[in-house]
């Protein structure tokens, strides 16, 4: 008792300076602000939401840096490549995580999922492989997958249900007019409605991504390449592109989607992405439009067209298959000074209660415990669409030279579809040739 | 004009007597480098030094995002590479008819408009002031609204070409056709810079004195006749002067022509800037897009000295 009452001093200096530590750790959190880089869309004001519950746990606050998609690639490729300090966290375009590993801009994670019990089977394969791996089909993770996304189609519910448009497609096509499951049957669709009088109002049969500066086109003409036969590589012989990119059956492809933008589209359609779309379908427009599955949610909300007005459909098949994955994975930013806060989101971000929360206030989760839930294909109209997709998704090259590959296909894309330059089989001829040399420069062998 | 000798006094009485008998050591020469060598270095810095580095990179295959890659010395391949490369030359050619048919109509119609707003007529202030509100406007602003304007559904251009031909509003699109893209951004540039044009113009009209057109009168020369002998001579070197200020401003847009076309349909508006910007700063070819960069400021130095060499001839006529 005597030796207790001669230490108590110490234990309660001890006490007091561990509790004076806790606090003052306490208080450091309470200072610590991190920011968190995206691009500016729906998803994002979900996330400002969802991230509230973070700061209210850790203390640490919470900046956001969010960028209109079209400028985003630009603006946040150049933020990594200066090294700068902006973002700490950073939910990057899949196709960035090959340059960003590469060049050191993520910080690797392997490490710290180990220690923290994250496991990436706990997500889609397919996310992971699109967000997080580099190289690809290697367990080498900078990112955990954060939103999952694909292409996704919407369609005019109520038009379609009318029944003398119901008849007249009858008569015309001998089938019932239903949303479109092969490419074939969408050209018939979309075509009979361009230029179809409904309500007193002109509308056209389809909206498609036409954009050429930054990576829309290419995100649209994908759609129907991928299920035509179109090939980035030879599976056996990576990197051998001649006979894949440019077969006969990716010329097929490509000439279809001229087609489709040809005869199935409003006018002065030349240069529209994602924004374009929406507010084209939001204005009754079009019949059938193609943009992200991450719209859905604020579509199906939406007074004017959303309801009982609007369904969903899963990206048209053809001889195969496919759909262009969207999405991407948060990644810790090499550059920040905050990565032990930033790590600490991630570990936050990955558990699945967080994930069900994401999923239901309007972001997209790549958690197998949100998407593998049995309520889940009926948790939304579009939910068992998105699911389909998800299990056909192929991704455009995430090389670190992804730049440079996106803007050649963009060029001999739009060259093609809009400008009306050459045929197709020249467009995807010159596609090779112009990424044959990026690989050159890269130093790939692709023999 | 000689400064008062109480301020000479003044200021001697205020420079502090260390700083005055520095000073005093040193040659006129030496206060002169003083005063411009700050100037100098600034320049230096911030053009000089970046110059000479871009011409520097333009030899080696260095790429900015890639700071761990090897840089290797690849002479003039990049020079070659880019006089070569059939892109560059389409964006050459699309530049070119943008800068040829940009500085024909501002230089006729700034002109045109000069010559109208000089005639003194009533409420001209007015109109003078309504002409030049285009050239305050942000490139930006234009460039976004006039993607709205040449909407083919809802725009006001095409409605107003309907109206005045007959031809049907949708059926045309300004900027979403190869042909008429190259047309839809001179068209922007045209109206939005005329005005310029018109004010250099207008302060070569309001230069020449009125006697020298008294004289003509006197001796019965023609309206016709004095134009041509006397207003458009002495206007010349200020038309000279705006169309060398608007060659050089549109061989390097970019603003304005990005955020309306970004370039397309295809590559039908894709100037010279914006192939270098995405050379630079999208694909990273630092050291090919550095050796354009130098291709482009030879040709725009190079033609800007020639035409400044028949400016002041011109002049001294």
């Amino acid at each position: 008792m005597k030796t207790i009452s001669k230490m108590l001093p110490g234990v309660i200096a001890l006490a007091a300076a561990a509790a004076l530590g806790l606090a003052s750790t306490s208080v450091r959190a309470q200072d610590k602000t991190i920011t968190l880089c995206w691009a500016a869309w729906d998803p994002a004001n979900a996330l400002v939401e969802l991230s509230k519950d973070f700061t209210a746990k850790t203390g640490v606050k919470m900046k956001f840096e969010f960028v209109p998609w079209t400028n985003f690639a630009d603006r946040m490729l150049n933020e990594l490549n200066s090294k700068g300090k902006l973002c700490d966290l950073i939910i990057g375009d899949s196709q960035w995580i090959g340059g960003s590993a590469e060049n050191g801009h993520y910080v690797k994670l392997n490490d710290f999922f180990a220690k923290e019990g994250i496991k990436m089977t706990d997500f889609m394969p397919a996310t992971v492989t699109g967000y997080a791996e580099w190289p690809k089909n290697t367990p080498n993770y900078w990112a955990l997958p954060a939103m999952a996304d694909a292409v996704g189609w919407t369609y005019r519910k109520d038009w379609f249900a009318k029944p003398e448009i119901q008849a007249e497609f009858k008569k015309k096509h001998n089938r019932d007019l239903a949303p479109p499951k092969t490419w074939a049957e969408f050209k018939q669709v979309s075509e009979f409605f361009q230029g179809r009088m409904i309500d007193g109002k002109k509308v056209y049969g389809a909206y498609l991504f036409t954009e050429r500066g930054s990576e829309g086109i290419t995100m649209g003409v994908t759609n129907v390449l991928y299920p035509m036969g179109f090939k980035y590589e030879d599976p056996k012989k990576p990197y051998a592109m001649d006979g894949f990119v440019n077969s006969p059956d990716a010329v097929k492809g490509l000439e279809f989607y001229k087609a489709l933008y040809k005869g199935s589209t409003p006018p002065g359609l030349t240069n529209a992405y994602m924004g374009e779309g929406l507010d084209a379908f939001k204005s009754g427009q079009v019949a059938m439009m193609m943009n992200w599955f991450a719209f859905f949610p604020g579509l199906f909300k939406d007074p004017n067209v959303g309801g009982d007005k609007i369904g969903f459909f899963t990206n048209p098949s053809d001889k195969g298959k496919g759909v262009q994955l969207g999405g991407q994975g948060i990644s810790v930013v090499s550059y920040s000074s905050n990565k032990n806060e930033s790590l600490q989101y991630i570990k936050w971000f990955a558990n699945p209660e967080v994930q069900k929360k994401w999923q239901a206030i309007g972001g997209s989760s790549a958690a197998k415990s949100v998407l593998n839930d049995p309520a889940y294909p009926k948790s939304s109209p579009f939910a068992q669409n998105f699911l389909d997709s998800m299990g056909m998704v192929v991704d455009f090259w995430a090389e670190p030279s992804y730049a440079q590959l996106m803007l050649a296909m963009q060029k001999r894309t739009h060259d093609y579809v809009v400008a009306d330059k050459g045929t197709a089989k020249e467009a995807l001829d010159a596609l090779v040739v112009d990424w044959k040399k990026v690989f050159k420069d890269d130093g790939k062998s692709m023999k | 004009m000689s400064i008062p000798s109480s301020f000479v006094s003044r200021a001697v009485q205020a420079t502090p007597p260390v700083l005055a008998t520095r000073m005093r050591g040193l040659s006129d020469r030496a206060i002169a480098w003083l005063f411009i060598g700050p100037t100098m270095l600034l320049l230096l810095a911030i053009n000089i030094f970046p110059l000479i580095w871009t011409i520097k990179l333009s030899f080696t295959n260095y790429r900015a995002n890639r700071p761990n890659a090897n840089v290797l010395d690849v002479g003039i391949d990049n020079y070659v590479s880019v006089l070569t490369d059939p892109d560059i030359w389409a964006a050459m050619q699309a530049t070119a008819h943008f800068l040829f048919w940009t500085i024909a109509l501002q230089t006729l119609i700034g002109f045109a408009l000069a010559w109208l707003i000089d005639r003194k007529f009533r409420g001209h202030g007015f109109w003078t002031t309504m002409i030049l509100i285009p050239m305050m406007l942000s490139p930006a602003v234009v460039g976004n609204f006039w993607a709205f304007l040449y909407q083919p559904q809802t725009g006001l251009f095409n409605y107003a070409v309907s109206f005045l031909t007959g031809v049907p509003a949708s059926s045309f699109e300004m900027i979403g056709s190869v042909r008429l893209a190259p047309w839809a951004i001179v068209i922007v540039d045209t109206w939005m810079w005329t005005p310029y044009v018109m004010l250099i113009c207008l302060a070569g009209l309001r230069s020449i004195p009125d006697y020298i057109y008294e004289a003509a009168e006197v001796d019965r020369a023609s309206a016709w006749r004095q134009f041509w002998s006397i207003t458009l001579p002495m206007v010349l070197p200020f038309i000279m002067l705006a169309v060398l200020f608007r060659g050089i401003e549109n061989f390097k847009m970019f603003d304005m022509v990005n955020l309306l076309t970004s370039g397309g349909p295809g590559s039908a508006t894709e100037l010279a800037s914006i192939t270098l910007k995405r050379e630079a700063f999208e694909k990273w070819r630092t050291g090919y897009s550095s050796a354009f960069a130098i291709i482009l400021f030879v040709a725009v130095f190079g033609l800007a000295n020639i035409y400044v060499k028949a400016l002041n001839h011109v002049k001294n006529r």
